[in-house]
């Protein structure tokens, strides 16, 4: 049988294969998956690996939707690095949505570009950090689990949002369709080609990625983030504040979540409506741990989601397949990687 | 007989049925958190087994076999998070977390095929003469044989954690594996056991939920239902009797969004679908400040991995 043998110290080059390893996994699956369902494998690896590369136009719609799992996958990276569980970055998404939607709306014929989208923004950030802040606070005062607390708030958010576009902000002209208005021209983020979606959410979210590789490894509050979440006893010991950690934590990934939300309602969505929420919240958390909380990992394994999301959509037009096919890649990934995360620490062994 | 009466007792007996699924669920929880491990892939494992339940009920026409396969199904599923965190040493929660990801999309993707499909009628369970009475018989002895089996499943299940020497080694697997192990008990063989037995019981309360609380499937129609019952087995501190009284409050506050727009209430129903996530989080609130009280409850090793031998 085998066993397993802890390593003298972790190694470095299984953390980096473990992801390669655990797609190898999942595209092996997925083959399965395909052959049971009796469409042709190669087919089906085309969606997903092929399609959503071939042409420059597919490469921008990959970037559309890699930005906000990457923003999103940033601020998980903080918090998971810190230990901080935040698993409702899809609540914080939404509320950013609905809080830069609501600046949108306000928009008029006299509105400039260059200051209704920064407003924009930074209401979705504001938004986004907000909503974060109730699970920071409550697991600050009273220590009530920021797991089951950020959850609940994703489903409280979704209410609100349901609320809002079947009430107050349903647009009277929209035949009785539970959406907002459609935002005025002036609120769209800018496009980086004519013709094309993609925005500057992506020089954004390449800008983030800088930020926070300069905030965890080359700063002294990154580094208490990290101490905190690796040994809070030696964190305390060095009086690096646990609660500063939590706050600066949910803080930081709350507004980025919104961010994306904000960026998603004023950008390809352009109204807000019950499908606000795609899921990128929770896909983010693979994304984290794929690109190996680190901010140039993420990249990589946002623009993999994305592939992801693109080829179950083209799955569905092309193959008949369900779009929740995605869904399962994305579980299977996961699952697979922190299986293959074992080799980390660990090394198998044959033993009689 | 007042019709104001009438529907209290008929809010009584939907707040019942909407806890059993949470009891049975959190008890199951329950097992695998005494045994040291927390799970927070209960959402996935019950959407996988509301869907796997709905399928094989509308198939054999069956409930029992439904019920079965969606204990099965949630204990497969347990069974790779088991094999995952105990042999694998990963971390719990993002395993849990895992098993709910892919849960909800394996369940999306494998019903799509039945968002149309119906069972036959519903069956009704009337207890002789007891259903008969008046008030008290519409509030508690109309309900599915489940029901009743939660209330037992409490029963039974403490009496196996405190009166039965299993049950002593179970807990005493989740308060110190590295005594456990030292007595020669197999204490990864016994997580697994109990992680298993989680994932069934979690499982059959998926089953429950597409077969006879609304019998259909929809897209995530576990509706955080795994998520508040993990709560739950905190609200409880780790006691079965508490869990299934947890349950029914909260099962009420489920119901109580009904009620209330039958009795007219001008509030918008989606504050008051808010109702049973607030609640949750309120009462996360009101059993956590006290947090040595916690601690002096919870199983001591909850959560951490435990690997002989390293």
């Amino acid at each position: 049988m085998f066993k397993l043998e802890a390593r003298p110290q972790p190694s470095r080059l299984m953390s980096l294969a473990s992801p390669l390893l655990a797609l190898l996994m999942t595209v092996l699956l997925g083959i399965v998956l395909f052959v049971l369902l009796g469409k042709d494998p190669a087919r089906g690896l085309q969606m997903f690996f092929w399609e959503p590369i071939k042409s420059a136009y597919a490469l921008s719609e990959l970037a559309l939707k890699a930005t906000p799992l990457v923003l999103i996958a940033l601020g998980l990276a903080v918090c998971f690095r810190s230990n901080v569980w935040n698993i409702g970055a899809e609540g914080q998404f939404v509320v950013g949505a609905l809080a830069g939607g609501w600046v949108a709306m306000q928009a008029d014929a006299q509105s400039v570009r260059g200051l209704i989208v920064p407003l924009i923004l930074l209401a979705g950030v504001a938004g986004g950090m907000a909503w974060a802040a109730v699970t920071a606070l409550l697991r600050d005062r009273f220590n009530a689990n920021e797991i089951l607390v950020s959850l609940m708030l994703v489903y409280v958010a979704d209410l609100l949002l349901g609320w809002l576009v079947y009430g107050p902000w349903k647009d009277p002209n929209g035949y009785n369709f539970p959406q907002s208005i459609t935002f005025l021209a002036v609120t769209k983020i800018p496009r980086l080609f004519d013709g094309w979606r993609v925005n500057i959410g992506v020089l954004i979210a390449l800008g983030a990625v800088g930020a926070f590789w300069v905030l965890l490894f080359r700063t002294y509050a990154g580094f208490a983030l990290q101490v905190g979440g690796l040994a809070p006893a030696a964190a305390r010991y060095a009086g690096f504040s646990s609660r500063r950690a939590l706050w600066m934590a949910l803080l930081l990934s709350g507004g980025m979540a919104g961010l994306a939300g904000a960026l998603e309602a004023a950008g390809p969505l352009g109204q807000l409506t019950p499908y606000v929420p795609a899921g990128y919240g929770f896909a983010a958390i693979i994304v984290a741990f794929v690109g190996r909380l680190h901010p140039l990992g993420i990249i990589f394994s946002g623009v993999l989601m994305s592939m992801f999301y693109i080829g179950g959509e083209l799955a569905q037009s092309r193959l008949g397949l369900p779009k929740s096919i995605t869904g399962v890649f994305q579980g299977l990934l996961l699952f697979t990687l922190l299986a293959c995360d074992t080799l980390i620490l660990y090394r198998l062994r044959w033993k009689k | 007989m007042t019709a104001d009466m009438e529907s209290y007792a008929l809010l009584i007996a939907a707040s019942m049925n909407a806890g059993t699924v949470l009891a049975i669920a959190a008890l199951g929880l329950l097992i695998n958190e005494r045994a040291g491990i927390v799970n927070l892939g209960a959402e996935g494992m019950m959407l996988v087994a509301a869907i796997a339940g709905f399928a094989t009920a509308v198939h054999t026409g069956s409930d029992v076999l439904g019920f079965l396969a969606g204990m099965v199904a949630g204990g497969l599923m347990a069974a790779a998070f088991g094999l995952l965190v105990i042999w694998l040493n990963t971390n719990q929660y993002a395993a849990g977390l895992a098993l709910s990801l892919f849960g909800t999309g394996f369940s999306a993707f494998v019903g799509i095929g039945y968002t149309q499909e119906k069972l036959g009628p519903r069956p009704h369970f009337d207890l002789p003469f007891l259903a008969d009475l008046p008030w008290v018989g519409g509030a508690f002895f109309r309900q599915h044989p489940i029901v009743y089996l939660a209330i037992a499943l409490t029963a039974a299940l403490a009496w196996f954690l405190y009166r039965s020497r299993p049950g002593l080694v179970l807990r005493a697997v989740g308060e110190s594996p590295e005594s456990a192990h030292a007595l020669g008990y197999p204490v990864r063989r016994i997580r697994l056991a109990a992680v298993v037995a989680g994932g069934a019981l979690c499982g059959l309360a998926g089953a429950y939920v597409s077969v006879i609380y609304t019998p259909l499937w929809v897209e995530g129609m576990i509706a955080g239902k795994g998520w508040i019952a993990l709560a739950l087995t905190t609200f409880a501190t780790w006691r079965p009797a508490r869990v299934l009284l947890g349950a029914y409050l909260f099962g009420f506050v489920t119901m109580l969004q009904f009620h209330l727009q039958g009795q007219g209430v001008q509030v918008a129903s989606q504050f008051l679908s808010m109702l049973p996530y607030l609640a949750t989080i309120v009462v996360l609130v009101l059993i956590s400040s006290n947090a040595s009280f916690i601690r002096a409850n919870m199983p001591a090793s909850l959560g951490k991995p435990f690997f002989p031998g390293s």
